[in-house]
């Protein structure tokens, strides 16, 4: 019903308008075309100036508002970088927006139709066109500098101690494997996936390096300021591993592995506290269309201390165990590590204390 | 329709005939199908091409409110979707798929149909033999092939909404593997077949219209009309069409490989892939995925080029005749339209800096893409520089005119942004791309689609459109499109993904929610207007003003020195001569001089 009314206000309205433009016509007519005009002209020349002024309220306005919603801080090294660039291209862009924008609509108010007044004829200048091809060429020099130089810097070589951890997209969700301790990444096919048989990478275990792979779904945990290299893979459509906070994204493409690094700068525990949100996480999403569940394609970066992250890693089955329960050598094997991990990271307490 | 003015245009060339026989005679019987139907004459063409081309906007804006209403209000229910469209809004919610298949058909429909073959199709079938001097198109049997192509294509097109699986539902950019395997996505079943269908048949038509378009320019120009005094709109029409017939033959090619993909069992971009749903792997190795990308962005790119550089030409036109100034900088104009073309075929990997792409290759088309903005930057100081020291008429034409110079400002410059590698990292996919491409191909094409439009109505149907109502259409949408586009840009800074269909469980993204219902209801509103655009544009076919002079806006240019209405052959008599470019207002303390005014002596020099 409500729908209804709804129709029925909008036809009105457009009745109404309709009539008011068909009389506004009988109108000019009556009053002569040309003073019609003219005085349309007025009211749209004054109209320019007033959206003038009202945009560029308009958009300090909307400055003001949403300025604080935009995830503040970059929380990653390259993040830094990136908002850094920002901030230039933004100063540099929005001086030439609010100048440009101004010169269109002060000149359509300025110069609108008056009968006094003559166009002047002036078709071209070379020095002006010159100018204005120098000006924007310099300008562009400068972005594309800074540009190309953080561009380079984050793309380049991961340092060689960053923690290794493969990402690997799927509708819709995210599986992210560890090395374990021989830090290798055993072979893996994708014909050997077996979701039944928790093997949802295709691990090979014919190759002994893939016996200590831990493999995780949906929450991974990294080390705060520690360099982490992500191998990203794709199990069926092109992903994308989209993280905000850190302002990095990568795609995740079916037989094309790409890698990506980055340092994170605060611990997840920290964002908390600075965001003032203790629901905080950093969060995967999925950047790429990826089909119908594409927004539900949730991930989280756990960003630990080194301690917690030992302990955390600790308490990780291999895949391999996972896979074959009933072999308890592995298990009882990793229980130990486990106890011994926990005695290693009570020791480091300790020192950290007595240091202090 | 204006059966009146094509009769009364007619028994205007049979009179002149006795006079001048030089002319190809019009003189066979026409019936309503050769007419309206399977006309030649580039007029009725254009007018096929604009009424499609709006039918299409309509239902293209449309999709475009239901997949808002989702995203602005997600907790609501609406019982009248289930009711119009049945399981894909099970309970009044949209479903999923049908939510892709939404904005996927929104930006094919758009970007293809309306801004592609509705734009060029009509102003290049309109203003090109009117406004160089020609009796029609180099052929017009293949011009009217381009029509129907169109027509056909537009039909396939539309015949995939009704099929059971659905349309489409991959995104206009259709990148595989999603788009090969119906398994991974209902909507690249059936439904992804007839969209390859259609875009084969939209590339037919494209190449058959712009080959007509490019030869009739080069070839049909009468005396005295050379290259440089052609109007701005003549040279943007030609360097569309020179970049549609060189980029789409591209993705046709990309296209048919993905059939091969489809339904051959070849493996161009297909590699070491797991079906979820079916627990397969398939046999497919060695494909690259990221080759269709570059297929589509080697059309994709310049297609934002064919998009809007007629929208370009015809501001240029609108602004100099209602600025009574010449346009700034003719050959700077013509100069900054090549370097657009040119440039526009070296950057289609912009959109791909995040795929993995080698960052050196990566580093070249940034500095390839930002090129770009010296010739965009030179258009629009020359603009402004038209404006300045004018005596501005505010037509509704004028007003789009100017819009589109701002938006194009606004726009623009955010793709200073994007094509910065660096920064493209952060906001690749979210709605800081979605803000810029609606504003500065979207929004902007449209403008000056509607400055072509509200300017050349006298010229097609003999009457003027309403002025009132162009007005509230301008201020509406202007105001209109940059409320529903500018916050856009924070949410992009956000890292707000595009084509989600909900945020709600989204702990980074769901601060906007009161944002979305805004940006939704503005949405609606300016559709609205559009629909009211529609109304006054069918209105005044019929009902409009009449037009009563032969050259109401006080143009130089050939077109206004044809018959009110003019009949198949535009000139009753012989081609007017040309002697001038095509700018000559407001010279030597004259209002205007037509094109076809010999050079007096005493005249100054420019």
């Amino acid at each position: 019903m409500s729908n209804f009314f709804v129709l029925l206000i909008l036809l009105l309205g457009f009745l109404i308008t309709f009539q008011i433009a068909k009389a506004s016509e009988y109108v000019s007519v009556l009053k002569g075309e040309k003073k019609a005009f003219e005085q349309h002209n007025r009211v749209n020349g004054f109209l320019m100036m007033v959206f003038l002024v009202l945009g560029l309220i308009g958009v300090y306005w909307c400055n003001e508002l949403l300025r604080g919603k935009i995830l503040g801080e970059a929380a990653s090294n390259h993040g830094k970088d990136i908002d850094r660039m920002l901030y230039i291209t933004i100063s540099i862009t929005g001086v030439v927006f609010v100048a440009t924008q101004i010169l269109l609509f002060w000149f359509a108010f300025k110069f609108q139709y008056s009968e006094k007044r003559k166009s002047f004829y002036f078709p071209h200048d070379n020095r002006l066109e010159f100018f204005w091809t120098v000006i924007p060429a310099i300008a562009l020099t400068i972005l594309v500098g800074f540009g190309l130089m953080y561009w380079f810097r984050i793309t380049g070589d991961a340092p060689k101690d960053a923690l290794q951890i493969e990402i690997t997209g799927k509708q819709f969700g995210w599986i992210f494997r560890y090395p374990g301790k021989d830090n290798v990444f055993g072979k893996k096919y994708y014909k050997d996936i077996d979701d039944g048989k928790s093997n949802s990478l295709g691990l090979v275990w014919d190759d002994p390096a893939t016996h200590d792979d831990i493999v995780v779904n949906s929450e991974a945990y990294i080390v705060v300021n520690k360099p982490v290299k992500f191998i990203i893979n794709s199990r069926d459509v092109i992903h994308d591993v989209g993280l905000p906070h850190f302002r990095m994204k990568m795609d995740a493409v079916p037989g094309t592995p790409t890698t990506m690094w980055l340092t994170p700068l605060y611990t997840t525990e920290e964002m908390k506290k600075k965001t003032n949100n203790p629901n905080f996480e950093y969060e995967i999403a999925c950047d790429q269309m990826c089909g119908q569940g594409h927004f539900t394609m949730r991930g989280v970066l756990k960003v630990v201390t080194e301690e917690e992250f030992i302990l955390w890693k600790a308490k990780q089955k291999t895949n391999y165990a996972l896979a074959f329960p009933e072999k308890e050598m592995q298990a009882s094997a990793v229980k130990d590590d486990a106890s011994k991990a926990v005695a290693a990271v009570a020791v480091s307490k300790d020192a950290l204390a007595s240091s202090k | 329709m204006s059966n009146e003015a094509v009769l009364h245009g007619h028994s205007e060339v049979g009179a002149m005939h006795g006079l001048h026989d030089d002319h190809a005679g019009h003189h066979h019987k026409e019936t309503f199908i050769t007419k309206y139907v399977f006309s030649q004459d580039h007029k009725m063409i254009c007018k096929q091409f604009i009424i499609t081309g709006m039918i299409w906007a309509i239902l293209g804006g449309l999709m475009s409110v239901i997949f808002r209403l989702q995203l602005g209000y997600p907790d609501s229910t609406f019982p009248i979707l289930e009711d119009i469209f049945g399981r894909w809004a099970k309970g009044g919610k949209i479903q999923p798929q049908f939510y892709y298949a939404l904005v996927t058909m929104h930006g094919t429909v758009l970007v293809f149909f309306v801004l592609t073959g509705g734009l060029s199709g009509t102003f290049a079938n309109f203003l090109i033999p009117l406004q160089i001097g020609a009796r029609d198109m180099a052929s017009p049997f293949l011009n009217m092939l381009s029509y129907w192509f169109f027509f056909l294509a537009s039909i396939v097109i539309l015949s995939s909404l009704f099929v059971q699986t659905g349309p489409a539902s991959g995104g206009w950019t259709v990148y595989p593997p999603l788009s090969a395997l119906g398994d991974a996505n209902e909507g690249s079943k059936i439904g992804m077949d007839l969209w390859i269908s259609g875009m084969a048949l939209f590339v037919v038509s494209s190449l058959l219209g712009g080959l007509n378009y490019i030869s009739t320019i080069l070839n049909m120009r009468t005396k005295g009309m050379s290259m440089t005094r052609m109007p701005l709109t003549m040279w943007a029409l030609l360097f569309t069409a020179v970049l549609g017939v060189l980029s789409f033959p591209v993705l046709l090619s990309g296209l048919i490989l993905l059939l091969f993909d489809r339904h051959a069992g070849t493996s161009f971009y297909l590699s070491d892939i797991f079906i979820a749903s079916t627990h397969k792997a398939l046999p497919n190795e060695g494909g690259s995925a990221i080759l269709f990308q570059h297929l589509f962005w080697f059309l994709g790119h310049p297609e934002v080029y064919i998009i809007i550089l007629p929208a370009m030409g015809l501001v240029s036109e609108v602004m100099s005749v209602n600025a009574r100034k010449p346009i700034f900088g003719y050959m700077a104009m013509v100069g900054s339209m090549f370097a657009i073309t040119i440039l526009a075929f070296l950057v289609w990997a912009h959109h791909m800096f995040v795929t993995g792409l080698n960052p050196f290759l990566g580093s070249v088309f940034v500095l390839l893409t930002l090129l770009i903005a010296v010739p965009s930057a030179i258009k629009v100081f020359n603009w402004l520089t038209t404006l300045w020291k004018g005596n501005i008429r505010f037509t509704p034409a004028m007003l789009f005119a100017i819009g589109f110079v701002s938006l194009f400002i606004s726009g623009g410059l955010t793709g200073i942004f994007l094509g910065n590698s660096t920064l493209d990292i952060p906001l690749h996919d979210t709605y800081f791309v979605i803000a810029h491409f609606h504003i500065v191909m979207g929004v902007s094409a449209f403008f000056g689609m509607f400055a072509g439009v509200y300017h050349w109505f006298p010229k097609m149907y003999g009457r003027y459109m309403n002025n009132l109502m162009g007005y509230i259409h301008f201020w509406v949408t202007l105001v209109g499109a940059y409320l529903i586009f500018w916050p856009m840009h924070y949410e992009g800074l956000a890292g707000m993904p595009r084509r989600y269909m909900d945020y709600r469980g989204w702990a980074s993204f769901n601060q906007f929610e009161d944002l979305n219902r805004v940006i939704s209801t503005v949405a609606m509103v300016v559709f609205a207007v559009q629909l009211m655009f529609v109304f006054n544009f069918f209105y005044s076919i019929f009902k409009g003003r009449k037009v009563t002079t032969q050259n109401p806006w006080g143009g130089t240019t050939l077109e206004w020195t044809t018959p009110i209405r003019p009949g198949h052959g535009n000139w009753p008599g012989e081609i007017p001569e040309v002697h001038r470019w095509a700018y000559d207002y407001s010279k030597d303390g004259r209002d205007f001089i037509s094109q076809t005014e010999p050079i007096g002596s005493e005249e100054s020099k420019h």
